[in-house]
């Protein structure tokens, strides 16, 4: 079983290969370059170095969102398009549960964290042992989503490249119930997506669509527009 | 196999010798981009990502042959929508990947008038008008290859221009056929200015054209004029159709070219068609516009001009991206 895994879905690029339980090669960078520049040509050469050909892949996996549109969109687009195209199962995992999974043994309760401006943010919260989802994951007003954390009374760890940005709301609202993941366990790891989707439901390719979290500005004006709500 | 998904349309498509078509699979967004009055790219992107493996797969399906049997892999570089052309870039990537194909990188505006080439064989030196929703453009060619663009509108696609001038008749979008129509049924036109531009320019502009008939519009309903919609909709069309014919009549006059082709969705346009058509018989020039699932947005197209393209030995690599504002550059 070789297993790929691609995660595109912020603006860290990860891409691991794995043969039964062993994690081949990985690659995991920050370089905020476009992912539809980068992403194929680390699978490409990946794959080279693993010595790894297409036709030997067994598994695709893929970082399913929520995150950037953009970013995700290419992810899934690579992974379902080769996954249709070597005719082998593809699985999708939370891109945040890939996040949480940086803490995983952690006592308490895991919260990634991915920033979507205004104030806003794509956040759920994971049992720090199972990585089991306790609080869906979600679009929300980050503060609001710390409110709900603050009343579980345990404590919560908070994984992603963007906690830095709302470090001082988290300190605020959770006092001492909050823990700050190490700089070097910030980024997603594709080698912890393939751990996930070892687990996870095979997916039916042609009707995989990423998990925005999110509906587009456009329908949600058009929703106002004719006087409904945002939904 | 061409893939395309520069705008709204995802489509694949597989053809032979880079004339024969074997498949070739659209699936329109039309109907979902409706209730906004026009393309809303988010939506087109996202639309991309669900439709792709099945158009793809539907278009290999009536191919007879194994997907490593291909010669090669083209698709939509450029220019559109950065969003949707990443969609088809990546798939393209991946499925060559995935069966080690060669991938090819192909401008959009080429694909349009390589669309001929899957009606009639090409004959050079060749004048091209790509007019539609996104471009309007003369493009005059000496052989395969090699393009120079000698005119392009400085506002507006001619495509785009038609479907603001339907919003004001509060015609349903995409707004160019019910013009047409409409403009058919007319008795007096309404007289709009013609846009030449400066003398001898092959450019065209069509936001002043639009503009006039916004004006007019508004200028009869604070008189408590009744207008006549299909006497504006005949008097805009007259306007973009007698500048679009007589610019393209001067360019082939002055470039003595043998053939002259029309391509993109507004080239299926009636009232256009029947003018370019008459105009081009009496002056003895082969004029040629490609049946309209070949004009509109399609992937035949794309594979068409990527056939010789692959035959000019251009290949992309895995690092291709989604060029939004590609240049038209000959294949040298
Ligand atoms: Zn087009």
């Amino acid at each position: 079983m070789i297993y790929l895994g691609i995660d595109t879905s912020n603006s860290p690029l990860s891409i691991a290969l794995a043969k039964d339980d062993t994690i081949l090669i990985e690659e995991t960078s920050n370089l905020k370059i476009n992912h539809s520049l980068t992403a194929m040509p680390a699978v490409e050469e990946l794959m080279a170095k693993a010595k790894v050909s297409p036709a030997q892949l067994t598994h695709i996996a893929v970082a399913e969102g929520p995150g950037s549109y953009t970013g995700v969109r290419i992810g899934l687009t690579i992974a379902k398009t080769l996954a249709w195209s070597l005719k082998i199962p593809l699985h999708m995992v939370s891109s945040l549960k890939v996040l949480a999974a940086n803490g995983q043994s952690f006592n308490g309760l895991i919260c990634p964290l991915m920033d979507a401006r205004r104030g806003t943010a794509f956040m759920g919260a994971y049992d720090g042992e199972s990585l089991e989802s306790l609080i869906p994951d979600q679009h929300s007003d980050v503060r609001e989503f710390l409110l709900q954390l603050k009343e579980t009374g345990r404590p919560v760890l908070f994984v992603g490249t963007d906690i830095e940005l709302h470090k001082e709301a988290i300190k605020e609202i959770l006092g001492s119930q909050a823990v700050f993941a190490a700089l070097q366990n910030r980024l997603p790891r594709a080698s912890n997506l393939i751990m996930l989707a070892k687990q996870s439901a095979e997916q039916d390719v042609h009707h995989a669509v990423p998990e925005y979290r999110r509906i587009t500005e456009a329908e949600a004006n058009y929703n106002k527009a004719q006087g409904g709500g945002e939904s | 196999m061409g893939i395309e998904t520069s705008c709204d349309e995802t489509a694949a498509s597989v053809i032979k010798n880079g004339t024969e078509i074997i498949s070739n699979v659209v699936a329109s967004q039309i109907e979902s981009h409706k209730r906004f009055g026009g393309v809303v790219p988010e939506i087109a992107s996202r639309h991309h990502v669900e439709q792709i493996t099945l158009v793809i797969e539907e278009a290999l399906q009536q191919v007879d042959m194994a997907p490593a049997e291909l010669s090669a892999v083209a698709v939509t570089e450029g220019p559109g929508l950065v969003g949707a052309l990443l969609i088809g870039v990546n798939a393209a990537k991946a499925f060559a990947f995935a069966h080690q194909l060669p991938i090819i990188g192909v401008h959009h505006i080429a694909g349009h008038i390589y669309a001929n080439r899957l009606a009639q064989e090409m004959e050079f030196p060749l004048l091209a008008l790509v007019i539609s929703g996104g471009h309007t453009e003369l493009v005059y060619m000496k052989e395969h290859g090699h393009f120079e663009v000698i005119g392009e509108t400085r506002d507006d696609a001619a495509g785009e221009a038609y479907d603001k001038v339907a919003r004001t008749l509060n015609l349903p979008y995409p707004g160019g056929p019910h013009i047409d129509r409409l403009a058919h049924e007319s008795i007096n036109p309404v007289d709009f200015p013609r846009v030449w531009l400066e003398e001898g320019t092959y450019d065209f502009s069509f936001s002043g054209l639009k503009s006039s008939v916004l004006n007019f519009m508004h200028n009869s309903a604070q008189r408590g004029e009744q207008v006549k919609p299909e006497d504006v909709a005949a008097g805009f069309q007259n306007s973009v159709v007698e500048v679009v014919t007589s610019k393209t009549l001067r360019a082939a006059e002055q470039f003595k070219v043998r053939q002259v082709i029309a391509a993109g969705g507004v080239a299926a346009n009636k009232g256009l068609r029947a003018s370019l058509e008459r105009e081009f018989a009496e002056k003895g020039v082969p004029f040629f516009i490609p049946p309209l699932k070949l004009c509109t947005d399609n992937a035949a197209m794309i594979a068409a001009a990527g056939t010789v393209m692959f035959e000019k030995g251009i290949r992309g690599n895995m690092a291709m991206n989604g060029r939004p504002g590609m240049e038209m550059d000959s294949w040298i």
